[in-house]
């Protein structure tokens, strides 16, 4: 029990416990759609892409959220332009992109005093949350996942049936583009925690763990989060009681459990689905 | 003279410097079934899109029951059947759920089901009687029930006009049956059917006409006439009911297999090709 409770009894460590769980289910819940649609690299691309606008709005004292959003739509036109002007293929174009932007952003970095501020929005500067830091993560978390609830199925709609989506009266663009809206926003409230190299983590695998465990989009909903939450305060345990960097150990703990589902998930596992079959073929051979 | 209720009057859509559409022509009366046919490249799909509003026509106006089809798409007037291959049949999804996305132009803000919403999708699922697999998630069907599925779809949406893309591939000859039973009753209720085939044997128990496409409509009349080999030759250049040269015609995609490799009905979902 004292385990549990010693590290609360700092502040520091309580409001990175918060941050934490607070980046930790808004990613998970949007990383659902992610991995449906088959945006993890958009999301890999968008998070780093963002870094050039984040570093212009502390420059100029805008906030970090309209930085980053600015950027995710340079970020995705430029992606686009380049797909479908030249012979360049997505996976290239989307590659190019995003780490241009990126080394923009670490070049602006290393041209604005105060560097050491900025370079915890790399790699994340989980027990340095201040409070106003925690009161704009828990704004824009709460915003972007009031949104990605309140709009899940037709977000859910736009990534099976697009085609259906259009021929019913919505817009298919439109909903990619809130969708899109929503990464930039969500990779703003992680940056905090794990920082822009490895924000992308948790838009992937919490989505990719829930997928491996369910066949219900609802109860991807409800596990990613869940999971995604648990991984993260147990990482900062970990970390805590390790001695290790904070946002890696976050990261490791949900690569981690993403292969112990995938070894051992009983619907899609490697590993329990054979054990799962060896059961039924134990009952029926003594029957 | 009733409003047709597909109106394609001489439209042109191009890709670039591809001609998909030249000057194309359909008028179709309601509550019939017309066989779309021809080969790929020909702008089967391009055409659907175009009635769908998908793609803005370079000239040439659509109309669906004599309005525009944005309006008729936010009165829920068109469903659509996609192909097998344009779906994700891995997604985590109920056959019940993806009915349900039917209803969505129904509903509100966050698109919460109503009762009434729920109870047209349970009338749906028993339309097309897969009532007792509404929990299955979507790729634990087989071929046949595939697509009856996403009929029942637009039957819970209300649709009066319906859009089905190439609903016999990967289906065998009992569930074509089945589902050639169920578009005649719909149409029977009053909906109108376009379907693009390359199944040119089903085409005359399916329809009432049929559609002969290379960039513009070569002909429309009854099955039976269009089907006549000379008719076929001019639109495929080729004996096209010799099976052989048939399923030669059959989509030359790269990375995909033909239509022999696709699940059929009463196999596992999971022993053929899946969408990734």
């Amino acid at each position: 029990m004292e385990l549990l409770f010693e590290p609360l009894t700092y502040d520091f460590m309580v409001r990175a416990i918060v941050t934490t769980a607070l980046a930790a289910v808004v990613c998970a819940v949007l990383s659902c759609w992610l991995v449906l649609i088959g945006w993890s690299l958009m999301g890999d691309a968008v998070s780093h892409a963002v870094l050039p606008g984040v570093v212009l709005a502390y420059i100029v004292g805008a906030p970090f959220a309209l930085g980053a959003l600015v950027f995710a739509l340079v970020a995705v036109t430029l992606i686009g332009v380049v797909r479908n002007t030249s012979r360049v293929k997505e996976d290239a174009a989307i590659g190019i992109v995003f780490s241009s932007l990126f080394a923009l952003g670490l070049v602006l970095i290393s041209v604005t005093p105060s560097q050491t501020d900025l370079n915890h929005i790399i790699f994340g500067n989980l027990l340095g949350v201040s409070v106003p830091d925690l009161i704009q993560v828990l704004v824009l978390g709460v915003v972007a996942f009031a949104i990605l609830i309140l709009k899940r199925r037709d977000l859910t709609l736009y990534a099976f049936d697009p085609t259906h989506a259009h021929a019913i009266g919505l817009s298919p663009k439109r909903l990619g583009a809130l969708l899109l809206g929503l990464l930039a926003l969500t990779s703003v409230v992680a940056l905090q925690t794990v920082g822009v190299v490895l924000v992308v983590a948790m838009l992937i695998i919490p989505g990719a763990t829930a997928y491996l465990l369910t066949d219900r989009f609802s109860r991807m909903l409800v596990i990613a989060p869940t999971v995604s939450a648990v991984c993260s305060i147990a990482g900062i345990y970990i970390s805590y009681y390790l001695d290790t960097a904070s946002g890696a150990m976050v990261v490791l703990t949900q690569g981690v459990v993403f292969a112990l589902v995938y070894l051992f998930s009983p619907r899609q596992g490697l590993i329990g689905t054979r054990m799962a079959k060896a059961r039924r073929r134990r009952t029926v051979a003594a029957a | 003279m009733t409003t047709p209720a597909i109106l394609v009057d001489n439209v042109t859509v191009h890709y670039g410097e591809v001609l998909a559409l030249d000057a194309a022509s359909l008028s179709l009366d309601p509550a019939r079934i017309c066989g779309l046919v021809g080969m790929n490249g020909s702008g089967k799909s391009t055409l659907f899109k175009v009635i769908m509003g998908m793609i803005k026509p370079d000239a040439g106006t659509v109309r669906i029951n004599g309005q525009s089809p944005s309006r008729t798409r936010r009165e829920g007037g068109i469903g659509y059947v996609p192909q097998s291959e344009d779906v994700d049949w891995q997604f985590p999804l109920s056959v019940r759920d993806v009915v349900m996305m039917g209803r969505y132009g129904h509903q509100g803000f966050t698109r919460r089901a109503s009762k009434a919403d729920r109870a047209a999708v349970d009338e749906a699922l028993d339309r097309v009687e897969l009532g007792s697999y509404a929990g299955r998630q979507i790729g634990q069907l087989s071929g046949g029930q595939k697509k009856r599925a996403f009929v029942a779809r637009g039957i819970a949406q209300g649709a009066t006009t319906m859009l089905l893309d190439e609903p016999f591939a990967g289906v065998d000859k009992r569930s074509e049956a089945t589902i050639t039973r169920l578009l005649r009753e719909l149409a029977g209720d009053g909906c109108t059917i376009l379907v693009s085939t390359h199944d040119l044997h089903a085409l005359p128990q399916l329809c009432d006409e049929a559609v002969l496409l290379m960039h513009k409509v070569l002909m429309h009349g009854p099955p039976e006439l269009v089907l006549q080999p000379e008719n076929l030759a001019m639109a495929f250049g080729l004996d096209v009911l010799n099976r052989d040269t048939a399923s030669s015609e059959t989509k030359p995609h790269p990375g995909t297999q033909t239509r022999d490799g696709q699940p059929r009905d009463g196999q596992p979902a999971n022993g053929g090709r899946q969408a990734v």
